[in-house]
Protein backbone atom coordinates (compact mmCIF):
# COMPACT_ATOMS: atom_id res chain seq x y z
CA UNK A 1 0.00 0.00 0.00
CA UNK A 2 1.14 3.51 -0.74
CA UNK A 3 0.33 4.50 2.84
CA UNK A 4 3.29 2.61 4.18
CA UNK A 5 5.72 4.33 1.82
CA UNK A 6 5.00 7.83 3.06
CA UNK A 7 6.32 7.28 6.55
CA UNK A 8 6.13 10.84 7.92
CA UNK A 9 2.41 11.10 7.24
CA UNK A 10 1.79 7.79 8.89
CA UNK A 11 2.66 8.66 12.47
CA UNK A 12 2.17 6.15 15.26
CA UNK A 13 -1.20 7.67 16.09
CA UNK A 14 -2.42 7.36 12.53
CA UNK A 15 -1.17 3.82 12.28
CA UNK A 16 -3.24 2.99 15.32
CA UNK A 17 -6.34 4.29 13.52
CA UNK A 18 -5.59 1.82 10.79
CA UNK A 19 -4.90 -1.24 12.93
CA UNK A 20 -7.24 -0.87 15.94
CA UNK A 21 -10.38 -1.76 13.98
CA UNK A 22 -8.75 -5.02 12.92
CA UNK A 23 -8.75 -6.34 16.44
CA UNK A 24 -9.58 -4.53 19.66
CA UNK A 25 -12.09 -2.17 18.10
CA UNK A 26 -13.48 -4.32 15.33
CA UNK A 27 -16.61 -2.78 13.80
CA UNK A 28 -18.51 -6.06 13.68
CA UNK A 29 -17.54 -8.00 16.78
CA UNK A 30 -17.01 -5.05 19.14
CA UNK A 31 -18.87 -2.01 17.87
CA UNK A 32 -21.74 -4.16 16.52
CA UNK A 33 -22.06 -2.17 13.31
CA UNK A 34 -22.74 -3.24 9.76
CA UNK A 35 -23.85 -6.76 10.46
CA UNK A 36 -26.72 -6.59 8.02
CA UNK A 37 -24.74 -7.04 4.86
CA UNK A 38 -21.88 -8.90 6.50
CA UNK A 39 -23.77 -12.15 6.71
CA UNK A 40 -25.69 -12.43 3.49
CA UNK A 41 -22.71 -12.18 1.14
CA UNK A 42 -20.50 -14.71 2.90
CA UNK A 43 -21.59 -17.94 1.22
CA UNK A 44 -18.57 -17.82 -1.11
CA UNK A 45 -15.20 -16.13 -0.73
CA UNK A 46 -15.23 -14.18 -3.98
CA UNK A 47 -18.37 -12.08 -3.44
CA UNK A 48 -17.29 -11.59 0.18
CA UNK A 49 -13.95 -10.20 -0.94
CA UNK A 50 -15.54 -7.90 -3.51
CA UNK A 51 -17.99 -6.70 -0.89
CA UNK A 52 -15.18 -6.08 1.60
CA UNK A 53 -13.23 -3.99 -0.92
CA UNK A 54 -16.33 -2.02 -1.91
CA UNK A 55 -17.11 -1.19 1.69
CA UNK A 56 -13.52 -0.23 2.36
CA UNK A 57 -13.53 2.19 -0.56
CA UNK A 58 -16.88 3.69 0.41
CA UNK A 59 -15.97 4.14 4.09
CA UNK A 60 -12.58 5.59 3.24
CA UNK A 61 -13.73 8.13 0.70
CA UNK A 62 -16.97 9.18 2.36
CA UNK A 63 -15.00 9.76 5.56
CA UNK A 64 -12.55 11.85 3.55
CA UNK A 65 -15.28 13.93 1.91
CA UNK A 66 -17.28 14.50 5.08
CA UNK A 67 -14.15 15.38 7.06
CA UNK A 68 -13.21 17.96 4.43
CA UNK A 69 -16.69 19.45 4.49
CA UNK A 70 -17.29 19.14 8.23
CA UNK A 71 -17.08 22.87 8.94
CA UNK A 72 -19.68 23.73 6.29
CA UNK A 73 -22.33 21.15 7.12
CA UNK A 74 -25.18 22.58 9.20
CA UNK A 75 -25.81 20.35 12.20
CA UNK A 76 -29.53 19.88 11.67
CA UNK A 77 -29.36 18.45 8.17
CA UNK A 78 -26.13 16.50 8.55
CA UNK A 79 -27.77 13.08 8.19
CA UNK A 80 -29.18 13.94 4.78
CA UNK A 81 -25.83 15.39 3.68
CA UNK A 82 -24.01 12.27 4.86
CA UNK A 83 -26.49 10.01 3.11
CA UNK A 84 -26.09 11.90 -0.14
CA UNK A 85 -22.31 11.60 0.00
CA UNK A 86 -22.51 7.89 0.84
CA UNK A 87 -25.13 7.26 -1.85
CA UNK A 88 -22.91 8.94 -4.44
CA UNK A 89 -19.97 6.74 -3.51
CA UNK A 90 -22.13 3.62 -3.59
CA UNK A 91 -23.56 4.50 -7.00
CA UNK A 92 -19.99 4.84 -8.31
CA UNK A 93 -18.99 1.47 -6.84
CA UNK A 94 -22.18 -0.17 -8.12
CA UNK A 95 -21.70 1.08 -11.67
CA UNK A 96 -18.06 0.03 -11.56
CA UNK A 97 -18.95 -3.50 -10.43
CA UNK A 98 -21.66 -3.77 -13.08
CA UNK A 99 -19.16 -2.78 -15.74
CA UNK A 100 -16.20 -4.96 -14.76
CA UNK A 101 -17.38 -7.92 -12.66
CA UNK A 102 -20.97 -8.38 -13.72
CA UNK A 103 -21.41 -11.92 -12.39
CA UNK A 104 -20.29 -10.94 -8.89
CA UNK A 105 -22.49 -7.87 -9.05
CA UNK A 106 -25.46 -10.15 -9.82
CA UNK A 107 -24.60 -12.40 -6.88
CA UNK A 108 -24.42 -9.49 -4.49
CA UNK A 109 -27.83 -8.31 -5.80
CA UNK A 110 -29.34 -5.72 -3.48
CA UNK A 111 -26.47 -5.84 -1.03
CA UNK A 112 -24.33 -3.37 -2.97
CA UNK A 113 -27.14 -0.85 -2.63
CA UNK A 114 -27.41 -1.72 1.02
CA UNK A 115 -23.87 -0.45 1.63
CA UNK A 116 -25.63 2.92 1.89
CA UNK A 117 -27.38 1.82 5.02
CA UNK A 118 -24.38 -0.02 6.37
CA UNK A 119 -24.17 1.31 9.89
CA UNK A 120 -20.36 1.22 9.87
CA UNK A 121 -20.25 4.09 7.43
CA UNK A 122 -22.80 6.27 9.20
CA UNK A 123 -21.29 5.33 12.53
CA UNK A 124 -17.76 6.34 11.51
CA UNK A 125 -18.98 9.55 9.89
CA UNK A 126 -20.83 10.54 13.04
CA UNK A 127 -18.23 9.37 15.51
CA UNK A 128 -15.02 10.29 13.71
CA UNK A 129 -15.18 12.22 10.46
CA UNK A 130 -17.37 15.02 11.84
CA UNK A 131 -14.68 15.87 14.41
CA UNK A 132 -11.36 15.10 12.75
CA UNK A 133 -9.10 16.22 9.91
CA UNK A 134 -9.44 14.61 6.47
CA UNK A 135 -6.30 12.45 6.51
CA UNK A 136 -6.87 10.68 9.87
CA UNK A 137 -10.54 10.28 8.90
CA UNK A 138 -9.55 8.62 5.65
CA UNK A 139 -7.31 6.19 7.53
CA UNK A 140 -10.05 5.55 10.07
CA UNK A 141 -12.44 4.74 7.24
CA UNK A 142 -10.02 2.39 5.53
CA UNK A 143 -9.18 0.73 8.85
CA UNK A 144 -12.81 0.12 9.73
CA UNK A 145 -13.56 -1.11 6.23
CA UNK A 146 -10.66 -3.53 6.58
CA UNK A 147 -11.83 -4.71 9.99
CA UNK A 148 -15.23 -5.39 8.48
CA UNK A 149 -13.63 -7.16 5.53
CA UNK A 150 -11.51 -9.33 7.82
CA UNK A 151 -14.59 -10.80 9.52
CA UNK A 152 -16.30 -11.22 6.15
CA UNK A 153 -13.36 -13.18 4.78
CA UNK A 154 -13.06 -15.38 7.88
CA UNK A 155 -16.77 -16.21 7.87
CA UNK A 156 -16.91 -16.89 4.15
CA UNK A 157 -13.75 -19.01 4.31
CA UNK A 158 -15.39 -21.42 6.73
CA UNK A 159 -18.74 -21.36 4.99
CA UNK A 160 -17.28 -22.06 1.57
CA UNK A 161 -14.83 -24.69 2.82
CA UNK A 162 -17.34 -26.62 4.92
CA UNK A 163 -20.36 -25.98 2.74
CA UNK A 164 -19.08 -26.55 -0.77
CA UNK A 165 -15.62 -27.95 -0.11
CA UNK A 166 -13.92 -25.25 -2.17
CA UNK A 167 -11.77 -22.15 -1.69
CA UNK A 168 -12.25 -19.45 -4.31
CA UNK A 169 -14.03 -22.11 -6.37
CA UNK A 170 -11.01 -24.45 -6.24
CA UNK A 171 -12.07 -27.91 -5.01
CA UNK A 172 -9.61 -28.26 -2.13
CA UNK A 173 -11.28 -31.09 -0.27
CA UNK A 174 -11.67 -33.15 -3.42
CA UNK A 175 -7.97 -32.76 -4.31
CA UNK A 176 -6.96 -33.74 -0.80
CA UNK A 177 -9.06 -36.87 -1.10
CA UNK A 178 -11.16 -36.10 1.96
CA UNK A 179 -14.34 -37.36 0.34
CA UNK A 180 -13.01 -40.88 -0.07
CA UNK A 181 -12.78 -41.15 3.71
CA UNK A 182 -16.55 -40.71 3.90
CA UNK A 183 -16.75 -36.96 4.54
CA UNK A 184 -19.73 -35.10 3.07
CA UNK A 185 -20.23 -31.40 2.50
CA UNK A 186 -22.18 -29.79 5.30
CA UNK A 187 -25.05 -28.14 3.43
CA UNK A 188 -26.13 -26.38 6.60
CA UNK A 189 -23.26 -23.89 6.46
CA UNK A 190 -24.49 -22.49 3.16
CA UNK A 191 -27.84 -21.63 4.70
CA UNK A 192 -28.34 -18.26 6.40
CA UNK A 193 -28.55 -19.41 10.06
CA UNK A 194 -24.98 -20.74 10.10
CA UNK A 195 -23.58 -17.33 9.23
CA UNK A 196 -25.03 -15.98 12.46
CA UNK A 197 -23.73 -18.89 14.47
CA UNK A 198 -20.23 -18.59 12.97
CA UNK A 199 -20.10 -14.89 13.83
CA UNK A 200 -21.25 -15.80 17.33
CA UNK A 201 -18.38 -18.26 17.62
CA UNK A 202 -15.87 -15.71 16.29
CA UNK A 203 -17.04 -13.30 18.98
CA UNK A 204 -16.63 -16.02 21.56
CA UNK A 205 -13.04 -16.73 20.49
CA UNK A 206 -12.22 -13.02 20.22
CA UNK A 207 -13.55 -12.26 23.69
CA UNK A 208 -11.94 -15.22 25.38
CA UNK A 209 -8.60 -13.95 24.09
CA UNK A 210 -9.22 -10.35 25.10
CA UNK A 211 -10.89 -10.31 28.51
CA UNK A 212 -11.41 -6.52 28.42
CA UNK A 213 -14.16 -6.96 25.87
CA UNK A 214 -16.32 -9.24 28.00
CA UNK A 215 -19.73 -7.73 28.70
CA UNK A 216 -20.83 -7.53 32.32
CA UNK B 1 -56.49 -11.93 -3.76
CA UNK B 2 -54.74 -15.25 -3.37
CA UNK B 3 -51.66 -13.72 -4.88
CA UNK B 4 -51.67 -10.93 -2.31
CA UNK B 5 -52.11 -13.37 0.56
CA UNK B 6 -49.23 -15.37 -0.81
CA UNK B 7 -46.94 -12.33 -0.89
CA UNK B 8 -48.05 -11.44 2.63
CA UNK B 9 -47.35 -14.86 4.16
CA UNK B 10 -44.13 -15.21 2.24
CA UNK B 11 -42.74 -11.86 3.32
CA UNK B 12 -43.51 -12.54 6.98
CA UNK B 13 -42.30 -16.11 7.36
CA UNK B 14 -40.42 -17.50 4.39
CA UNK B 15 -38.48 -14.43 3.36
CA UNK B 16 -38.25 -12.89 6.79
CA UNK B 17 -36.07 -9.78 6.65
CA UNK B 18 -34.01 -10.74 9.68
CA UNK B 19 -33.72 -14.49 9.42
CA UNK B 20 -33.41 -14.98 5.69
CA UNK B 21 -31.59 -11.81 4.64
CA UNK B 22 -30.08 -10.44 7.88
CA UNK B 23 -31.51 -7.03 7.21
CA UNK B 24 -31.91 -4.56 10.05
CA UNK B 25 -29.50 -6.48 12.25
CA UNK B 26 -27.88 -3.43 13.82
CA UNK B 27 -30.98 -2.16 15.54
CA UNK B 28 -32.19 -5.72 15.95
CA UNK B 29 -29.22 -6.49 18.18
CA UNK B 30 -29.04 -3.17 19.96
CA UNK B 31 -32.71 -2.52 20.82
CA UNK B 32 -33.73 -6.06 21.71
CA UNK B 33 -33.00 -5.83 25.44
CA UNK B 34 -36.62 -5.34 26.50
CA UNK B 35 -39.85 -6.41 24.86
CA UNK B 36 -41.51 -3.02 25.31
CA UNK B 37 -38.87 -1.04 23.43
CA UNK B 38 -38.61 -3.73 20.80
CA UNK B 39 -42.35 -3.51 20.23
CA UNK B 40 -42.17 0.29 19.82
CA UNK B 41 -39.36 0.13 17.31
CA UNK B 42 -41.08 -2.70 15.46
CA UNK B 43 -44.24 -0.66 15.04
CA UNK B 44 -42.25 2.35 13.86
CA UNK B 45 -40.53 0.15 11.29
CA UNK B 46 -43.85 -1.26 10.04
CA UNK B 47 -45.20 2.26 9.71
CA UNK B 48 -42.21 3.54 7.74
CA UNK B 49 -42.15 0.44 5.53
CA UNK B 50 -45.83 0.52 4.64
CA UNK B 51 -45.38 4.07 3.41
CA UNK B 52 -41.97 3.91 1.78
CA UNK B 53 -42.33 0.71 -0.25
CA UNK B 54 -45.42 1.74 -2.29
CA UNK B 55 -44.20 5.32 -2.72
CA UNK B 56 -40.83 4.08 -3.91
CA UNK B 57 -42.72 1.74 -6.23
CA UNK B 58 -44.49 4.72 -7.77
CA UNK B 59 -41.25 6.69 -7.99
CA UNK B 60 -39.61 3.74 -9.68
CA UNK B 61 -42.45 3.31 -12.16
CA UNK B 62 -42.99 6.92 -13.16
CA UNK B 63 -39.56 8.45 -12.66
CA UNK B 64 -36.64 6.06 -12.62
CA UNK B 65 -37.24 3.14 -14.97
CA UNK B 66 -36.12 3.27 -18.56
CA UNK B 67 -38.92 4.92 -20.50
CA UNK B 68 -40.74 5.81 -17.28
CA UNK B 69 -40.81 9.49 -18.11
CA UNK B 70 -42.90 8.94 -21.23
CA UNK B 71 -45.84 10.69 -19.57
CA UNK B 72 -43.89 13.92 -19.99
CA UNK B 73 -43.93 13.53 -23.77
CA UNK B 74 -42.42 11.47 -26.57
CA UNK B 75 -39.04 13.11 -26.24
CA UNK B 76 -38.49 11.51 -22.84
CA UNK B 77 -39.05 7.91 -23.99
CA UNK B 78 -35.34 7.09 -23.95
CA UNK B 79 -34.44 8.67 -20.63
CA UNK B 80 -33.09 6.12 -18.15
CA UNK B 81 -32.63 7.41 -14.62
CA UNK B 82 -32.24 4.02 -12.96
CA UNK B 83 -28.74 4.86 -11.77
CA UNK B 84 -30.35 7.38 -9.42
CA UNK B 85 -32.41 4.68 -7.69
CA UNK B 86 -30.38 4.53 -4.48
CA UNK B 87 -30.29 8.28 -4.11
CA UNK B 88 -34.04 8.79 -4.59
CA UNK B 89 -35.03 5.85 -2.40
CA UNK B 90 -32.81 6.80 0.48
CA UNK B 91 -33.80 10.47 0.30
CA UNK B 92 -37.47 9.57 0.58
CA UNK B 93 -36.82 7.13 3.42
CA UNK B 94 -34.81 9.71 5.34
CA UNK B 95 -37.59 12.27 4.96
CA UNK B 96 -40.19 9.72 6.13
CA UNK B 97 -38.13 8.80 9.18
CA UNK B 98 -37.88 12.42 10.18
CA UNK B 99 -41.68 12.59 10.06
CA UNK B 100 -42.15 9.46 12.17
CA UNK B 101 -39.66 10.81 14.66
CA UNK B 102 -41.65 14.02 15.05
CA UNK B 103 -44.92 12.10 15.42
CA UNK B 104 -43.56 9.79 18.12
CA UNK B 105 -41.95 12.68 19.97
CA UNK B 106 -45.31 14.46 20.09
CA UNK B 107 -47.57 11.56 21.01
CA UNK B 108 -45.37 9.26 23.06
CA UNK B 109 -42.39 11.02 24.67
CA UNK B 110 -41.67 7.96 26.85
CA UNK B 111 -41.22 5.74 23.81
CA UNK B 112 -39.23 8.51 22.15
CA UNK B 113 -36.75 8.56 25.02
CA UNK B 114 -36.37 4.81 25.21
CA UNK B 115 -35.74 4.45 21.48
CA UNK B 116 -33.08 7.15 21.71
CA UNK B 117 -30.55 7.20 18.89
CA UNK B 118 -32.23 4.29 17.12
CA UNK B 119 -35.15 6.33 15.94
CA UNK B 120 -33.16 8.50 13.51
CA UNK B 121 -31.24 5.36 12.68
CA UNK B 122 -34.38 3.84 11.15
CA UNK B 123 -33.29 5.89 8.14
CA UNK B 124 -30.23 3.70 7.89
CA UNK B 125 -32.05 0.55 8.93
CA UNK B 126 -31.11 -1.81 6.14
CA UNK B 127 -34.45 -3.57 6.36
CA UNK B 128 -36.24 -0.50 5.07
CA UNK B 129 -34.00 0.28 2.12
CA UNK B 130 -33.76 -3.48 1.60
CA UNK B 131 -37.53 -3.78 1.29
CA UNK B 132 -37.56 -1.08 -1.37
CA UNK B 133 -34.70 -2.68 -3.28
CA UNK B 134 -36.28 -6.14 -3.11
CA UNK B 135 -39.52 -4.59 -4.31
CA UNK B 136 -37.58 -3.28 -7.30
CA UNK B 137 -35.70 -6.51 -7.94
CA UNK B 138 -38.77 -8.76 -7.76
CA UNK B 139 -40.77 -6.53 -10.07
CA UNK B 140 -44.12 -6.49 -8.30
CA UNK B 141 -46.92 -5.63 -10.64
CA UNK B 142 -48.93 -2.94 -8.90
CA UNK B 143 -48.99 -0.63 -5.91
CA UNK B 144 -51.23 -2.99 -3.93
CA UNK B 145 -48.72 -5.82 -4.16
CA UNK B 146 -45.93 -3.49 -3.12
CA UNK B 147 -47.94 -2.27 -0.12
CA UNK B 148 -48.73 -5.80 1.01
CA UNK B 149 -45.07 -6.71 0.66
CA UNK B 150 -44.06 -3.69 2.76
CA UNK B 151 -46.59 -4.55 5.45
CA UNK B 152 -45.56 -8.20 5.53
CA UNK B 153 -41.85 -7.43 5.76
CA UNK B 154 -42.50 -4.96 8.57
CA UNK B 155 -44.56 -7.47 10.53
CA UNK B 156 -41.90 -10.11 9.98
CA UNK B 157 -39.30 -7.76 11.40
CA UNK B 158 -41.48 -6.93 14.41
CA UNK B 159 -42.02 -10.63 15.05
CA UNK B 160 -38.29 -11.28 14.98
CA UNK B 161 -37.27 -8.44 17.28
CA UNK B 162 -40.03 -9.09 19.83
CA UNK B 163 -39.13 -12.79 19.85
CA UNK B 164 -35.45 -12.20 20.49
CA UNK B 165 -36.21 -9.52 23.10
CA UNK B 166 -38.42 -11.96 25.00
CA UNK B 167 -35.68 -14.58 24.97
CA UNK B 168 -33.05 -12.07 26.09
CA UNK B 169 -35.19 -10.99 29.02
CA UNK B 170 -35.27 -14.60 30.24
CA UNK B 171 -31.60 -15.04 29.45
CA UNK B 172 -30.62 -12.63 32.25
CA UNK B 173 -31.20 -15.45 34.72
CA UNK B 174 -29.17 -18.08 32.94
CA UNK B 175 -25.53 -18.92 33.29
CA UNK B 176 -23.79 -18.08 30.01
CA UNK B 177 -19.99 -18.43 29.66
CA UNK B 178 -18.43 -15.01 30.23
CA UNK B 179 -16.94 -14.32 26.78
CA UNK B 180 -20.21 -15.32 25.17
CA UNK B 181 -22.35 -12.97 27.27
CA UNK B 182 -24.33 -10.28 25.51
CA UNK B 183 -23.51 -10.10 21.84
CA UNK B 184 -22.15 -13.60 21.26
CA UNK B 185 -25.08 -15.52 22.68
CA UNK B 186 -27.52 -13.21 20.92
CA UNK B 187 -25.94 -14.09 17.60
CA UNK B 188 -26.19 -17.79 18.28
CA UNK B 189 -29.79 -17.43 19.46
CA UNK B 190 -30.67 -15.55 16.31
CA UNK B 191 -29.08 -18.36 14.32
CA UNK B 192 -31.19 -20.93 16.14
CA UNK B 193 -34.33 -18.88 15.58
CA UNK B 194 -33.43 -18.64 11.91
CA UNK B 195 -33.17 -22.42 11.76
CA UNK B 196 -36.65 -22.62 13.25
CA UNK B 197 -37.94 -20.17 10.65
CA UNK B 198 -36.48 -22.31 7.90
CA UNK B 199 -39.28 -24.71 8.69
CA UNK B 200 -41.57 -22.32 6.81
CA UNK B 201 -39.52 -22.69 3.65
CA UNK B 202 -41.47 -23.70 0.60
CA UNK B 203 -44.85 -22.62 1.94
CA UNK B 204 -46.98 -21.06 -0.74
CA UNK B 205 -50.70 -20.80 -1.25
Amino acid sequence: MSNQEKEPILSAKNLKLLTEPLGRNNPITVQVLGICSALAVTVKLKPALVMALSVMIVTGFSNLVIASLRKFIPDRIRIIVQLVVIATMVILVDQFLKAYVFDVSKQLSVFVGLIITNCIIMGRLEAFAMANKPWPSFLDGIGNGAGYGLILVIVSFFRELLGSGTIFGYPVLEKLGIYSTGYENNGMTILPPMALIIVGLIIWVHRSRDKNLVEK
Amino acid sequence: MENLLNIFIKSIFVENMVFAFFLGMCSFLAVSKSVKTAMGLGIAVIFVMVITVPVNFILEKYLLKKGALIWLGEGFADVDLSFLTFMIFIAFIAAMTQLVEMIIEKFSPALYNSLGIFLPLIAVNCAILGASLFMQEREYENVLEATVFGLGSGIGWLLAIVGIAAIREKLKYSNVPDPLKGLGITFILTGLMAIAFMGFMGISL
